[in-house]
């Protein structure tokens, strides 16, 4: 019984042997996978980077089947969607599952960079891994603003006319600058068939790239951990870190259990809850699109409010645009912003949890008020929250420097 | 420690007041989508009352038979529009010239359960008012469309009310509604039958909703034993990392 079986067993190590001397597959699933040493103090934050993954993925798949339906067509774009939800099979399932992974990118990628945050995962050695991740989530933006657009409803059209009117407040190439980007003198067919192809192809290409970057700078330096000491200091006799274990199996078995857990939460909404009471798909867009008709309230989807209401605390327009520029390119320079000796909210001082405290809750009220009508009392407290934004990141060095921190353990705690 | 903080975050942004705004006052209409009977009432009713000025361009009639438990023969029967075919898409009666009629061409109404809601259209269909002026809604001021149902619902005429308002000035507006002349339907009949209506615009709106929403239990319940083995072998696999 046994000899075939080691027969036909030795005959595909042979094969894998002749393709490992021609292309590195098995070194290559060693050093990223089987023997990549993770921290083994991970905990709830550490699932969002797999999750992220997940979502890139169902996002692309389900992204191809809809681009087999959809025109990318003004006259037509609008009522191709609703062929799609009612005429393709599992058209609705497939559009769902493309919307609400939107959303569900933005919440994972929130949760990933505060994360980040809390974990001073940013600091040395790791600061390209923040700035490659700071790329990824600002291409992520373009990538879900012109996505979109494509359904063609009122609040794609009229979103589209006010983010791509911002560039118009630049001097002197503005206007021209604006022509150029919608193709015309107002968004219009040209608009729409650019961003599809943006959507489509030239801005996921640009994101597959630099999550493949982001990996490859991780796995350069290793995972930081809630505690955020080296793990590669501490190493046994045979130089295999003490405080990490290989990625595989052992955070694929854990990971598997927080995909199942996300694919629950995120089945939930796509079979009882698609539009999240707006949030996700908005009332609005169910109109088509129509030039002549103005809506009376033009906000953009919930993941860009924040820095919506950024750009409205400020009454000259040029001035807004700058600081809502600022708000994100801040993020870029935040690995040189922290002093403190220690990387972990843990063992940082008073001053530092109260910095992230506020600025988490800044964060989501930014957000909150980026949904609101825009009446002056929501204007005047988004400049008190907009301020505080910028606190943040104008006081970390002062803070993180002088602050007292506790001492860092040698080993991971539990 | 990391954990409390967070949640304390998460409480004190939540307790803030949400700033959008608390849109009008719209009464409940409280259909359901699932009650077949009442879709199919709906169904009728759209037919009969709105189909001839308003389109569904979207939708196909065939559509009906599958959704609804009906045969073709019976859609082809009560519901096609008399010079369309069952694979067609529900193209209004109305002809080209409407749009003289009214002002105004009568909206599609394929998505208008999502794009102004249940209680919206409930609400709108309950407004309508007489004055000499002709026809006027409480939830649409000026609509340019007439109280179709007006013989189901009888006549509504306003009572009036009078209020200052913060700066002392006065104004005037409609209290309530009353039926000045009544219709073929005692008002809790009207209600149930504009009940019936829309839900029958929510499954116009989305018809995936009847699937979407029976299967997702199962799909759901998939993914709850998927998640309890996956943590299992987690626990499994973990157990010498923990020691």
């Amino acid at each position: 019984m046994a000899k075939p079986a080691s027969n036909i067993s030795r005959q595909l190590s042979n094969v894998g042997a002749w393709i490992d001397e021609r292309i590195p597959v098995s070194s290559f699933w060693k050093a990223h996978i089987s023997e990549y040493y993770a921290p083994k103090n991970f905990n709830f934050f550490y699932f969002f980077g797999s999750l992220a993954m997940l979502v890139l993925a169902i996002q692309i798949l389900t992204g191809i089947f809809l681009t087999m339906h959809y025109k990318p067509d003004a006259a037509e774009a609008f009522a191709s969607v609703e062929y799609i939800m009612r005429d393709v099979e599992w058209g609705w399932l497939i559009r769902y599952m493309h919307s609400t992974g939107a959303s569900f990118f933005f919440i994972v990628v929130y949760l990933h960079m505060f994360r980040g945050l809390m974990y001073g995962s940013y600091k040395s050695p790791r600061e390209l891994v923040w700035v490659l991740g700071v790329l990824i989530y600002l291409v992520l933006m373009a990538e879900a603003f012109m996505g979109y657009v494509l359904p063609w409803g009122q609040m794609s059209y009229w979103g589209a006319q006010v983010i791509i009117s911002l560039f118009g407040a630049i001097p002197v190439v503005g206007d021209a600058l604006v022509e150029w980007i919608r193709g015309d003198f107002f968004v219009s067919d040209a608009t729409l068939n650019r961003f599809f192809a943006l959507h489509v192809i030239a801005v996921p290409l640009a994101l597959l790239a630099l999550v493949v970057l982001h990996l490859a700078a991780l796995h350069e330096v290793g995972s930081n951990n809630p505690d955020g000491i080296e793990v590669k200091k501490n190493k046994d006799s045979q130089g295999r870190p003490l405080d990490a274990i290989p990625f595989h199996p052992y955070y694929t078995v854990k990971d598997i259990f927080g995909v199942g857990v996300f694919l629950t939460l995120f089945a939930f909404v796509i079979f009882y809850a698609p539009e999240f009471g707006g949030l996700f798909l908005e009332p609005d867009n169910f109109n088509p699109a129509d030039p002549l008709v103005t809506p009376p309230h033009i906000v953009p989807v919930w993941y860009f409010t924040p820095y919506y209401a950024i750009l409205r605390a400020v009454p000259d327009k040029l001035a807004g645009v700058i600081l809502m520029g600022m708000a994100i390119m801040v993020l870029f320079i935040l690995p040189w912003l922290d002093r403190s000796k220690v990387k972990s909210i843990r063992y940082k001082g008073l001053g530092s949890k109260i910095l992230l405290a506020v600025f988490a809750i800044t964060f989501i009220r930014l957000g909150m008020l980026g949904m609101g009508e825009g009446t002056h009392a929501q204007t005047i407290e988004s400049r008190i929250w907009t301020f505080a934004y910028f606190a943040f990141f104008i006081l970390m060095p002062f803070v993180t420097k002088y602050e007292k921190t506790r001492p860092e353990p040698e080993r991971v705690t539990k | 420690m990391i954990r409390i903080a967070f949640s304390i975050a998460l409480l004190a942004a939540s307790s803030l007041a949400w700033p959008a705004g608390g849109g009008e006052d719209l009464e409940q209409a409280g259909s359901n989508v699932h009650n077949l009977a009442s879709v199919q009432r709906g169904a009728a009713m759209f037919m009969n009352y709105c189909h001839s000025c308003h389109s569904a361009q979207y939708m196909r009639y065939q559509r009906l038979a599958r959704d609804l438990d009906l045969t073709e023969e019976q859609v082809n029967e009560y519901l096609v529009l008399g010079n369309r075919e069952i694979t067609d898409y529900m193209i209004a009666a109305m002809p080209e010239d409407a749009e003289q009629w009214f002002g105004k061409k009568p909206p599609d109404l394929t998505l208008t359960s999502r794009s102004r809601g249940e209680d919206w259209i409930y609400s709108f269909l309950k407004g309508f008012y007489l004055t000499e002026d002709g026809w006027n809604n409480t939830v649409l001021a000026n609509a340019s469309m007439p109280n179709v149902l007006w013989e189901l619902q009888g006549i509504q005429r306003p009572v009036m009310e009078t209020y200052t308002d913060e700066s002392g000035e006065e104004h005037s507006r409609i209290a309530e509604l009353e039926i000045d002349q009544e219709g073929l339907m005692t008002p809790a009949e009207y209600d149930q039958a504009l009940r019936d209506l829309v839900a029958f615009m929510t499954y116009l709106g989305e018809p995936a909703v009847l699937k979407r929403e029976s299967m997702g239990i199962w799909v759901l319940l998939f993914l709850v034993v998927f998640t309890f083995l996956s943590w299992l072998l987690y626990k499994e696999y973990w157990r010498d990392v923990k020691k």
